[in-house]
């Protein structure tokens, strides 16, 4: 089990700087400076192509930025053992496929990889573990299919209990609820954000849809073109000003009752 | 749970094999009986003589000739069947195989390559040069691959198999072109090509043995996280899975065990494609069972197709034009199967 971040909630988690990644060439992210902290929800937003999931990726060790330092609870992240971080850091990528047909379970299963040594097999323990997530993820009557002949949002499922098998510190989406209807994704987020309350799992998530992430972050990240537009606490920076900065379109934000978040709603600039 | 499976298919399978090496080895020209062949086998492996009661050209026979060949398909086939498994699961194709990365193609360049420089007067020692060439001509062909491959940093499925096909297309058109320098003695380079397990010797059985329980070691070592690889490479990585080490590690292994096998029995395809995608069938896609599986079922698929076409068929038939012949229409099989049931095919 990874160790609790509770008692130190103010902490870094991530602290980058002067990061610059690209492409063969193309810049992608260019001089990114950030602190990730513990103990809020941290959400990632921009336009297509703004370098969110690239973020995610630098965030996850995926890649190694061309330029600047990435630090990962005080130590550089490029000197963390791969399994060690993935004792750690859980990703939801955001396409999830499998290739042959493992059926649900063994999928989930494959969350406890970094947990167990090469030959061992799952406890009575692992296996209840395995059922909560199954359980958790409303997945558990799908558990003997293969996965392969899952719906999109019913795999997207599959990926996140296998997350939260994986037990991890920090839960990193990318998108995670992009292939969900309204109702799972409201209730995956709720799930997510209740393991952050009361397990103190943190997370940090690429999101699309600035509503959902009105309700489920407490800290967002705007980016553009691959540099940090602004960033701060949702109600301080989810503002009019800043979605027609980094979206080019014209917003209103409004303290909505009924959901007890901000909502946002959107329209075209209206032709000069 | 795959340990489990794995261990219920693995002793009948074992129990099988063996009887069918038994089994095959009083079969031919010559009659000896399942208590005689092991008799025999017991005295050799002690180095006693010969029991009385037992014909000496038989306990030649059986010793000597038939068992070289038998304990060749069975390796051959294990050989095939493993390294086929980690190939589709490496490439997460189930129609990947040696032939897709072109390591068969490049091997049978370089058996034809020696046959044709032995036509046109180059003396070398015949029993090991064709092994040699036909090894030197798979691994060079994984080299290749990579290399070409290599540009897309990741190592990613589809750039390796497009880099096997492209360089797979080229050393077919050697060949071709070996073949017609070949002229009349063409008939040497096309019986290579076809495969056969006629010329097994103990000598290969020392060098195939090793082969085949090491690298399958290996790939059922990392088998977990092949399973994981079948979810993607940023899924893999995230859960501590180094996958270019892997796949470099994995297919290095697997065209060693591929051109091996090649060297001593010539191509003999079908085998490494349909052992893998037939279990995966029946015991789930899971590689910690499909693996040690695919080396009993290949073995033993092997075993009764040498066997057939050296004691039951009237007329020798190149074994891998058998394994093509009955292999083939299986998977057509197979292949229109899946397709009514709705899966998408592949």
């Amino acid at each position: 089990m990874a160790p609790p971040l509770s008692e130190r909630n103010t902490e870094n988690l991530w602290s980058l700087t002067g990061v610059h990644f690209g492409y063969n060439g193309t810049p992608v992210l260019r001089d990114v400076s950030l602190k990730l902290r513990a103990g809020q929800c941290t959400g990632i937003l921009g336009p297509n192509g703004s370098g969110k999931t690239t973020l995610l990726d630098l965030l996850a060790g995926l890649q190694t930025p061309q330029a600047g330092t990435i630090e990962f609870l005080g130590r550089p992240l490029a000197t963390w053992p791969k399994k060690q971080l993935a004792r750690l850091l859980a990703l939801v990528p955001q396409d999830f496929m499998v290739r042959f047909g493992f059926s649900v379970r063994e999928v989930v299963e494959m969350g406890l990889h970094p947990h167990l040594h090469r030959f061992a097999t799952p406890s009575e323990a692992d296996r209840a573990l395995i059922d909560r997530a199954l359980a958790a993820t409303g997945i558990a009557a799908l558990a003997d299919r293969p996965v392969t002949r899952l719906s999109g949002g019913e795999k997207q499922r599959v990926a996140v209990a296998r997350a939260l098998a994986q037990q991890p510190t920090v839960l990193l989406l990318d998108e995670a609820t992009s292939n969900l209807d309204i109702h799972h994704s409201l209730e995956l987020l709720h799930l997510i954000r209740d393991r952050f309350e009361r397990q103190a799992m943190q997370v940090v998530a690429v999101m699309h849809d600035l509503n959902l992430a009105a309700f489920f972050c407490d800290h967002l990240i705007f980016l553009k073109e691959g540099q940090v537009v602004c960033q701060g606490p949702t109600e301080e920076v989810l503002t009019p000003a800043t979605i027609g900065t980094v979206y080019g379109v014209e917003a209103e934000v409004t303290a909505n009752a009924f959901t007890n978040c901000r909502q946002v709603s959107f329209r075209l600039p209206a032709a000069p | 749970m795959s340990g489990r499976i794995a261990l219920a298919w693995m002793l009948p399978l074992a129990a099988a094999l063996v009887f069918g090496v038994a089994l095959s080895a009083t079969l031919g020209y010559l009659d000896v009986s399942i208590p005689d062949v092991f008799a025999i086998l017991f005295a050799k492996l002690h180095g006693q003589t010969m029991p009385a009661g037992i014909d000496p050209v038989a306990a030649t026979v059986v010793a000597d000739v038939r068992m070289p060949r038998i304990l060749a398909a069975v390796l051959v086939g294990g050989l095939l069947g493993v390294s086929g498994a980690v190939f589709q699961a490496i490439l997460l194709n189930p129609l990947a195989d040696s032939y897709t990365l072109g390591i068969s193609t490049g091997a049978a360049f370089g058996a034809s390559l020696v046959i044709v420089l032995q036509i046109f007067g180059l003396v070398l020692p015949p029993g090991v040069t064709i092994p040699i060439f036909a090894f030197g001509g798979g691994a060079g062909t994984l080299a290749v691959v990579l290399f070409l491959a290599a540009g897309d940093r990741r190592l990613s499925s589809t750039s390796l198999i497009l880099a096997g096909v492209i360089v797979a297309a080229i050393l077919s058109a050697a060949i071709g072109f070996l073949k017609f320098l070949a002229d009349e003695q063409v008939g040497l380079i096309v019986f290579w090509l076809m495969g056969s397990l006629a010329g097994a010797s103990w000598a290969n059985i020392l060098l195939l043995a090793p082969a085949a329980l090491a690298g399958t070691l290996v790939a059922v070592l990392y088998s977990r996280d092949l399973n994981i690889m079948a979810t993607g490479d940023r899924a893999a990585t995230s859960l501590g899975v180094n996958t270019v080490r892997l796949r470099l590690v994995l297919l290095a292994v697997a065209t060693l065990m591929t051109a091996l096998a090649v060297s001593v029995s010539g191509i003999i395809g079908f085998v490494g494609l349909i052992v893998p995608h037939m279990l995966r069938h029946l015991v789930g896609p899971d590689n910690r069972a499909l693996i040690p599986l695919s080396f009993f079922i290949g073995g033993l698929l092997l075993l009764i197709a040498d066997t057939l076409t050296r004691a039951v068929l009237p007329v020798e038939v190149p074994i891998g034009v058998l394994t093509a012949l009955l292999g083939g229409p299986f998977f057509c099989f197979l292949f229109k199967k899946r397709q009514r049931d709705g899966a998408t095919a592949f």
